[in-house]
């Protein structure tokens, strides 16, 4: 379980994220998705303690990322591709973050069989092409065996097989009862993958619903995603999901988790 | 929603704390060849430049017989340690940072004070072995190597052991002030030129222009003029005074580097 409540954060004058919160629950995968430049990766560096919001705060099962007793035993993260030194072996890697977590060490090699680099694990990460990164990265998120798990664009770089392998682990993490957030801007992708959507644009919440319910406001999910990002600029209020969204309605209208927020006559010329 | 049919491995009890980060950072130091290839670089080098001096070593001069140290010359090859010690410092955080590691470091140690503190430990405990090592065996086979006719010191003299023990020491010391130069500024250029000011430009220039009363405060001149010295230096700081300043001057720096740390985003 995952809690983002009133996050904000602000780089001089911008405002990357604002007043954000949403909760990510455990059994599905739940995408985040968003234009570039909409929040995403901040978001996800604000859960995982990497930068430090200006208000709010993000919770994982009750507690911030630095409050955790053993971090990498309950989040497992990929935020970006490389996010090892070129010069050490993928093993090399993997054992040395084990060695933090205080997990067994042949848990190491379990995981490079996951993610199929049991083959290149002795060789420098830094001659691994952008797929193989990716695999490291999704290795050191398994380590160990957490229960929540973020992925920050995770099918970059991988070739249809990778794609596909990602998708059937996203599915399976969540079958098998973790929490799973996806960021991603590739809403096909998302399509197939997600349960459960968060959008995002400007830093803002424009909707936390489920991947149906969104699909089903416009012919299809990107026409439905358009909708959504294309009013992000005159975001005003909320108002309930069934309501036809051609008008304005008092902010706080919500209903549940599967509020829509949405205040902008959705556009037909796309 | 799906039922949890997988639950996580129980978690041992207790939590992380410094000996984990402790464990990361050795297997992290090991797992780059470059640690190994600039280790061994500073270890021959050192001990070549230190042996080669004392054999050069000439017969003091009557006048001059009572202040002359060749205990002095195990650090003569100081000027390349100290470069490539704190250089090899400065990575070991600034690596992480232009690599993108700090991110998958930082997950699993969130504690940026506790994370430093490991950082230094380890990086300053082999450096600070690998520092008496060299002076150890600089000092035995640079004795060994003395001309006939110079006086040769003895390990049990007066200040004798002193020197070579500090002169060790001074390594680690450099490596840790590298470590935590390198936690000020993230980036491994700036924390290069920083480096290489503190211990070569700095003191040259003041060193030209003021003689030794401020130039002798600088971590090279503490080196040279009062840790690897058995007989103390008029107008310099004495061993211990030297040894301590340095002492300081690595708590002010890795205590401001770990503030920044805990303060910065990642």
């Amino acid at each position: 379980m995952i809690e983002v409540q009133g996050l904000t954060k602000r780089y001089g004058p911008t405002t990357a994220v604002e007043a954000l919160s949403f909760e990510v629950r455990p059994g599905a995968v739940t995408g985040f998705l968003g234009p570039n430049g909409s929040g995403k990766s901040t978001t996800m560096r604000m859960i995982m303690g990497l930068d430090r919001p200006d208000a709010g705060q993000a919770l994982i099962s009750g507690r911030r990322y630095g409050e955790l007793r053993w971090p990498l035993r309950e989040v497992g993260a990929l935020l970006e591709a490389r996010t090892f030194h070129p010069g050490r072996s993928a093993r090399a890697h993997l054992s040395a973050l084990a060695a933090a977590g205080g997990i067994r060490p042949a848990r190491v090699d379990e995981v490079l069989g996951t993610v199929g680099l049991s083959d290149v694990a002795g060789r420098r990460a830094g001659t691994y092409s952008l797929g193989m990164a990716q695999r490291l990265g999704i290795a050191a998120a398994l380590l160990g065996d957490p229960g929540v798990l973020l992925f920050d664009e995770p099918v970059n770089g991988l070739d249809p097989e990778g794609v596909r392998w990602i998708r059937e682990l996203m599915r399976s993490l969540a079958a098998e009862g973790r929490t799973v957030l996806l960021s991603s801007h590739l809403i096909s992708e998302m399509a197939l993958t997600a349960d459960h959507l968060v959008v995002v644009g400007q830093g803002r919440l424009l909707a936390d619903t489920s991947v149906r319910e969104l699909t089903a406001r416009g012919r299809s999910l990107e026409e439905a995603f358009f909708a959504l990002t294309g009013a992000s600029a005159e975001y005003r209020g909320a108002v309930h999901p069934t309501h036809d969204t051609r008008h304005d309605a008092a902010a706080g209208d919500h209903h549940g988790a599967a509020s829509v927020v949405d205040a902008a006559p959705e556009r037909n010329d796309r | 929603m799906t039922a949890r049919t997988v639950p996580p491995a129980p978690a041992p009890a207790g939590h992380y704390g410094f000996a984990h980060a402790a464990r990361m950072e050795w297997i992290k130091l090991r797992s780059l060849r470059s640690t190994a290839w600039a280790l061994l670089l500073t270890v021959a080098g050192m001990i070549a430049i230190g042996v080669v001096t004392m054999a050069n070593t000439k017969v003091p001069s009557a006048d001059r017989a009572a202040e002359f140290d060749p205990t002095n010359n195990v650090l003569a090859g100081v000027a390349l340690g100290q470069l490539v010690v704190g250089v090899l410092g400065v990575l070991v955080v600034t690596g992480e940072y232009s690599s993108g590691s700090i991110r998958s470091t930082l997950a699993a140690i969130p504690d940026r004070r506790t994370l430093l503190t490991a950082k230094a430990a380890v990086y300053g405990a082999l450096t600070l072995l690998v520092g008496e090592a060299i002076a150890l065996v600089t000092f035995f086979a640079g004795r060994a190597a003395l001309a006939d006719g110079v006086p040769r010191p003895g390990i049990g003299d007066p200040g004798v052991l002193r020197a070579v023990l500090l002169s060790g020491a001074y390594l680690g010391l450099i490596g840790l002030l590298g470590i935590g130069i390198g936690a000020l500024t993230r980036h491994t250029a700036s924390a290069i030129a920083a480096l290489v000011a503190v211990t070569f430009v700095l003191p040259a220039v003041i060193g030209g222009i003021s003689g030794t009363t401020v130039a002798k405060f600088f971590p090279t001149m503490i080196a040279g003029n009062s840790l690897a010295v058995a007989k103390p230096v008029s107008d310099m700081l004495s061993p211990w005074t030297g040894f301590a300043v340095l002492c300081v001057y690595v708590a002010v720096v890795l205590v401001a580097g770990a503030r920044l740390l805990a303060r910065r985003d990642a």
